[in-house]
């Protein structure tokens, strides 16, 4: 009997292709991502059907959280400027005695959400730290409270641009808190907002979702 | 190192009996470091990429005002009053609340779809010839859903109970239905009462 000889295959296999597919992908997942501003909560935002896409500057964003803490922040990218003639209008005004160098970390700061008593003492903490402490919410009353001035404040900074006025709300968040944030917005005579909300299909049959799908087949 | 090992000296050329052969250099490269690397950073990706971009909605709020001038007047025939309660309770009704309050209804939100959207048909069924009605066709291209349900106002008044998710929910259902008149005010006095009895006799708590 001869014998059969199998070869010896060599377990090498090559890569190059599952290189290049895994780059291809990592590139993607790179350019796809952009990185969120630390956030000194969690916010579960509500669903609706509206399609609207989401403003990146000149906004003023007012976040709301389950437990009903308010935070207050400025979407300034472009101008941090900005930023900083609200802290220094504000600085005068409320009689903060804040130094250069907490105002400049304000401009740094994503949200704020401590009343204006303590805010000397928030900023004097570097930014990274600001995270771990726990923001008691700016104080809010049925006649807008604290949010008042911070929204006057930033209105005035912004002036001669649109600014978008955007409220953020966590889906546990009681009615009232909501009403109070908006009369603080009433109060500086701003009737129109946007709400931050995840995007979902319309309901099939309903109204919309026809006149959606008429204007798709025009 | 991985140069790139040519080998075009295995020819004629001959070498002396003392001079070694060069040894050919793979060009193969080890690629596994590469790839973990790789893989590590697309999960690290995948990991932190939120997919869905958040959208907005618009929301517009009318000015308070005492001025009765100023104020927008209801049609009683084409009122639809929503209550927003605790434990996302819906409760409606329309037109006018009745002293006996035998129309206070209440439902869900799955319910309240249906409820707005036969109010509407209910209401553009009842529509009176409006001479002004073909000038705002005309504006809106022929479009004959406009005009014919002016009369339609949607009254939304969400409880101390009302979550914020409701408010938004409630919100979007407008959008859903194509409401084009609606508002977001008060409770009175007498509406707060029946919603409280309805949640104790149902034991919401």
């Amino acid at each position: 009997m001869p014998n059969v000889k199998i070869p010896r295959k060599s377990t090498d296999t090559d890569m190059t292709p599952f290189v290049d597919v895994a780059f291809l992908i990592l590139t993607f997942f790179i350019m796809a991502t952009k990185f969120k501003p630390a956030e000194p909560v969690e916010i579960k935002t509500p669903n609706s059907v509206s399609t609207k896409a989401l403003p990146e500057n000149d906004a003023i964003l007012v976040t709301l959280d389950s437990s009903g803490r308010v935070f207050f922040s400025m979407l300034a990218e472009k101008d941090p400027q900005q930023k900083m003639q609200v802290i220094k209008n504000l600085n005068e005004t409320r009689k903060l005695g804040l130094t250069e160098t907490e105002m400049l970390r304000f401009v740094q700061t994503h949200a704020v959400g401590v009343p204006f008593n303590s805010l000397k003492q928030f900023l004097s903490i570097p930014v990274d730290d600001q995270k771990s402490i726990r923001q008691p919410g700016i104080p809010l009353d049925s006649l807008g409270g604290e949010l008042t001035y911070w929204i006057r404040d930033a209105v005035s900074a912004f002036y001669g641009k649109k600014v978008n006025y955007m409220v953020k709300g966590d889906n546990n968040a009681k009615y009232p808190s909501f009403k109070m944030v908006l009369g603080a917005f009433k109060k500086n005579d701003i009737f129109k907002f946007n709400i931050i909300t995840m995007l979902e299909d319309a309901p099939d049959g309903t109204p919309l979702a026809e006149s959606r799908k008429m204007a798709k087949n025009k | 190192m991985a140069s790139i090992d040519s080998g075009g000296d295995g020819g004629s050329h001959k070498k002396g009996p003392g001079v070694k052969k060069a040894k050919k250099l793979s060009t193969r490269v080890d690629m596994t470091p590469m790839v973990d690397l790789g893989f590590l950073l697309i999960t690290f990706f995948i990991f932190t990429t939120t997919m869905s971009s958040p959208t907005t909605m618009d929301l517009f709020m009318p000015k308070d005002t005492d001025k009765e001038e100023e104020q927008n007047k209801v049609k009683k025939s084409g009122a639809l009053t929503i209550m927003l309660g605790k434990d996302d309770q819906v409760y409606y009704y329309e037109e006018k609340l009745k002293p006996d309050a035998s129309n206070f209804l209440s439902t869900t939100f799955n319910g309240i779809r249906k409820i707005i959207s036969n109010k509407k048909k209910e209401v553009i069924g009842n529509h009176i010839h409006d001479s002004k009605c073909p000038e705002v066709w005309q504006k809106h291209n022929g479009d004959k859903t406009y005009c014919l349900d002016t009369d339609l106002v949607i009254i939304i008044k969400p409880d101390t109970g009302a979550t914020f998710k409701n408010t938004v929910d409630i919100l979007d259902e407008m959008t859903i239905n194509e409401i084009k008149r609606f508002a977001m005010v008060d409770l009175f006095a007498d509406e707060i009462k029946l919603i409280k009895a309805t949640e104790e006799s149902a034991g919401i708590k």
